[in-house]
């Protein structure tokens, strides 16, 4: 629990100043936000406000945690303020995992829902002459042919990748505890790799489904839920990566203490839960 | 760029009110404030504004239905009314004022100096204002706001104009806003406690928080999954919701409410709190069977991830189902009865006396078990086919949001004026507040009940004769009601401009840090110095 402010003066907890970043942050997301629903009703000005907002929130980004790495490397934050960004990231983490789990809970639904009633006789009758339920499907409205992702091709070469990415990222925790700063550089430089080969091959993936299998978006619930899951798991895939690019270069930088990094275990467990997200991926909608 | 806190202990006597050593001033001061009790002070004001804003919009739907026919909106401005009062009550006006009472509160409760995350909280506070111009700028583009009611349910969702995305966007912000504060508040009091403050001293206010905040997490992020589908639905050609597709409407229902009964915890159980805290004041008695408070706390919590179906039982269901939704919601009347009978056990043989916070705390156990019976009633499937969406349930969840979340945040922010501000409120026109908003809520909501059990439908601007003589009582009520806020406005302010001097322990009763450790009001910065505990 709570600690005793020691002597001489050390912090007992670290309140930041007052500073401009979070109203930036909100002028940010308000104009990504009307930008996004001016582009969607085909308005004029929408990319505007949006580019606008994005780069004013990265540059938001960038000087907030720059403001925190500066506190936080000249040890400004007590073993009480490390503490709380651990209960912070983790309950982070777990409004995550339930982010995913709501859609999640629309593939169950599809797959042993939805599609199954369309299916059922008193469905045939009346509404869909002629639909049996089978998966994957795209529902009795979808009438061209399409081809299901495969499993074993590309996505199971993806699990290869994030899960050996899995292991480089705790090779590089052990050499930095070791304090073995080259081993830590190098596979941490690994991990970024294996990251952004693990994209490319999405990339390719999606381009394959558009191209060769006629796999769209809009193919139906299948389609809905394969690239809604693997996109959204994708996005955090890439700002999983982001972040292991910043912690390389503050690993390049010299940052970090074998005691005392807490923003390299924050990055460590997003990895990690990315990685668990995408076996849940693999598993339901890729194999089973 | 940083202020440290020192260690050199001020807590108790040191009035620097005003003391804010630094940078930025006038407006700018309360824009980049990192104060919890700035904080706190915003989120209550904003929490004002869209109390009255949404007032506004429920006065408008009560003159429509003063009479039979069409007399004063169309039906389409008139369904976006209902949504847009509805969202803006739940997101804007309640959800926040338990937040800034949370801000205000905890670090004072717990013995800590701040909130956990001070900047982050910051921003918490400053998304709302801009998800709420989202939602308000709705009304203004071509379609008008979303007339869908403030569940938002698919199909019709998918047919909206621009404004269903406005107000798409705006729930995005407001979900991002909840789960940074709530993240801050779960680490505020796991990790912030004042040595020697366990888990089972805390107030029970914080004790409820830390609940919501976990509801909060847990459920926030699946909304913003909901409206996501909803929103590549409309835009993208996803079938999420499209039968043709393989989709289904009726998995937006699961999903919002898999949300939503969580999402009414989250507005109740602060309030439970909050009477916690008033109840054994004005009893000068500790509160009744703590540990059980909590464990009753805890227990809804869970239970309310089991129950969300019951909202949607004719919405056509296997009877396994609807057995199991029907069992598991009826089983959530054991931890909210322990409650109500540890709240009148605390009062039983105690020193009572009614003070304004008192009243509402006892017009709040009095109409929120009203509105718990009625939950009982539409918790039954087979009564709930005829009351579904009747003003049975209108009335049902007002005696549950108004009665129980509203005049719990009204008599918390008299009980706790003094310490915020140092003043005291008049007492007399307190009381006066209480009676008119405790009469006037009766006569809007009680006819409610007899017009939704005589089957008017809730949503739907015209009526038959039949129902005139209810809806006429309501809309008289509620417009009472809604002017008596008005009496509640001028008191805090008069309160605030020139009230007399409060004492540091206003009441004689309370027993929680705030009151025992701090001087009325409340310094700038509080216990620097964890203060001990007993």
């Amino acid at each position: 629990m709570s600690q005793h402010p020691t002597a001489q003066g050390t912090p007992a907890y670290f309140i930041p100043q007052p500073m401009p970043w979070p109203i930036m942050g909100s002028v940010a997301l308000f104009c990504m936000a009307l930008g996004a629903v001016f582009v969607f009703n085909g308005m004029s000005g929408g990319w505007v406000s949006l580019a606008f907002g994005f780069v004013l929130l990265l540059y938001m980004m960038f000087r907030w945690f720059g403001d925190v790495i500066r506190e936080s490397e000249t040890h400004m934050y007590s073993k009480q303020v490390d503490l709380s960004f651990r209960w912070g990231m983790s309950w982070f983490i777990f409004s995550e995992v339930m982010f995913f789990a709501g859609f999640f809970g629309a593939l169950f639904w599809f797959r042993v829902v939805s599609v199954p009633d369309l299916g059922s006789l008193l469905h045939n009758e009346i509404l869909w002459p002629g639909f049996t339920s089978h998966w994957p499907s795209a529902g009795p409205g979808f009438s061209e042919k399409f081809s299901p992702m495969g499993a074993w091709g590309l996505p199971a070469l993806n699990t290869f990748l994030l899960l050996s990415s899995g292991a480089t990222i705790t090779v590089a925790h052990w050499a930095l505890k070791e304090n073995k700063r080259g081993l830590l550089n190098l596979f941490m430089f690994f991990t970024v790799a294996l990251g952004v080969i693990f994209l490319v091959c999405q990339v390719i993936e999606y381009g394959h489904g558009y191209a060769d299998l006629n796999l769209k978006l809009t193919t139906g619930v299948y389609g809905s839920t394969f690239y809604m899951l693997t996109g959204f798991h994708g996005f955090h895939v890439t700002l999983g990566a982001i972040m292991l690019a910043v912690i390389l270069a503050r690993c390049l930088a010299g940052h970090f203490k074998p005691d005392q990094h807490f923003a390299f275990e924050a990055v460590a467990w997003y990895w990690h839960f990315v990685d668990v997200v995408w076996l849940g991926l693999f598993i339901f909608v890729y194999w089973l | 760029m940083s202020a440290v806190i020192d260690d050199h202990g001020h807590a108790k006597d040191d009035h620097h009110h005003g003391d804010h050593h630094h940078g930025y001033g006038g407006m700018m001061r309360w824009i980049t404030t990192t104060n919890h009790k700035d904080i706190g002070t915003m989120y209550l004001w904003f929490s004002f504004m869209m109390f009255m804003v949404g007032g506004t919009m429920a006065l408008v739907i009560r003159a429509e239905l003063f009479s039979p026919g069409l007399q004063i909106v169309n039906p389409d401005f008139f369904i976006q009314m209902t949504t847009m009062h509805g969202l803006i009550m739940v997101f804007g006006a309640i959800m926040p004022a338990f937040v800034g009472f949370a801000n205000w509160l905890i670090p004072m409760q717990i013995g800590a100096p701040d909130m956990a995350f001070a900047r982050m909280n910051n921003w918490s506070f400053w998304i709302l204002p801009f998800a709420g111009s989202l939602l308000i700028m709705s009304f203004f583009v071509p379609g008008g706001a979303p007339g869908v009611g403030w569940t938002m349910y698919a199909p019709l969702t998918v047919q909206m104009g621009m404004g269903m995305d406005l107000t798409i966007f705006a729930v995005h912000l407001l979900g991002m806003s909840s789960i940074m504060g709530s993240i801050n508040i779960v680490t505020t009091i796991l990790n912030m406690r004042a040595p020697g403050m366990t888990l089972m001293k805390m107030p029970l206010f914080v004790w409820t928080w830390l609940i919501t905040a976990y509801l909060l997490i847990a459920s926030m992020p699946v909304l913003a999954g909901a409206v996501t589908m909803t929103l590549t639905d409309r835009h993208f050609g996803t079938s999420f919701f499209n039968a043709a597709g393989g989709g289904d409407p009726v998995l937006y229902q699961h999903i919002f409410w898999f949300f939503g009964h969580p999402e009414v915890y989250i507005i109740i159980l602060p309030a439970f709190g909050v009477v916690s805290q008033i109840l054994p004041a004005f009893s000068r008695k500790p509160l009744f069977g703590y540990a059980s408070m909590v464990y009753a706390t805890s227990s809804i919590a869970i239970l309310s991830f089991i129950v969300w179906a019951h909202h949607m039982y004719t919405v056509g269901m296997p009877v396994t189902g609807q057995l199991f939704f029907m069992y598991a919601t009826t089983l959530i009347a054991v931890p909210t009865a322990c409650k109500i009978f540890n709240w009148l056990a605390t009062m039983w043989r105690g020193s009572l006396t009614f003070e304004t916070p008192m009243l509402f705390a006892l017009g709040f156990l009095f109409l929120f078990t009203m509105g718990g019976f009625s939950g009982l009633v539409l918790a039954l499937a087979a009564v709930d086919i005829q009351l579904h969406d009747t003003y049975y349930v209108v009335a049902h969840f007002h005696y549950v949001m108004v009665a129980g979340a509203l005049f719990t945040a009204f008599g918390g922010i008299y009980f706790w004026l003094p310490k915020w501000t140092g003043k005291m409120y008049n007492e007399t026109l307190g009381k006066w507040h209480f009676w008119l908003t405790m009469i006037f809520f009766n006569i809007t909501f009680f006819v409610q009940h007899f017009s939704g059990l005589a089957g008017m439908p809730r949503r739907i601007p015209d009526y038959p004769l039949m129902f005139e003589t209810w809806n006429k009582i309501s809309s008289i009520g509620a417009f009472g009601f809604g002017f008596s806020q008005l009496l509640f406005l001028y008191i805090i302010v008069k309160a605030i401009t020139s009230g007399e001097k409060a004492a540091d322990k206003q009441w004689e009763g309370a027993d929680s840090l705030e009151w025992t450790h701090l001087p009325s009001p409340a310094p700038y910065h509080s216990f620097e110095t964890p203060p001990a505990i007993k």
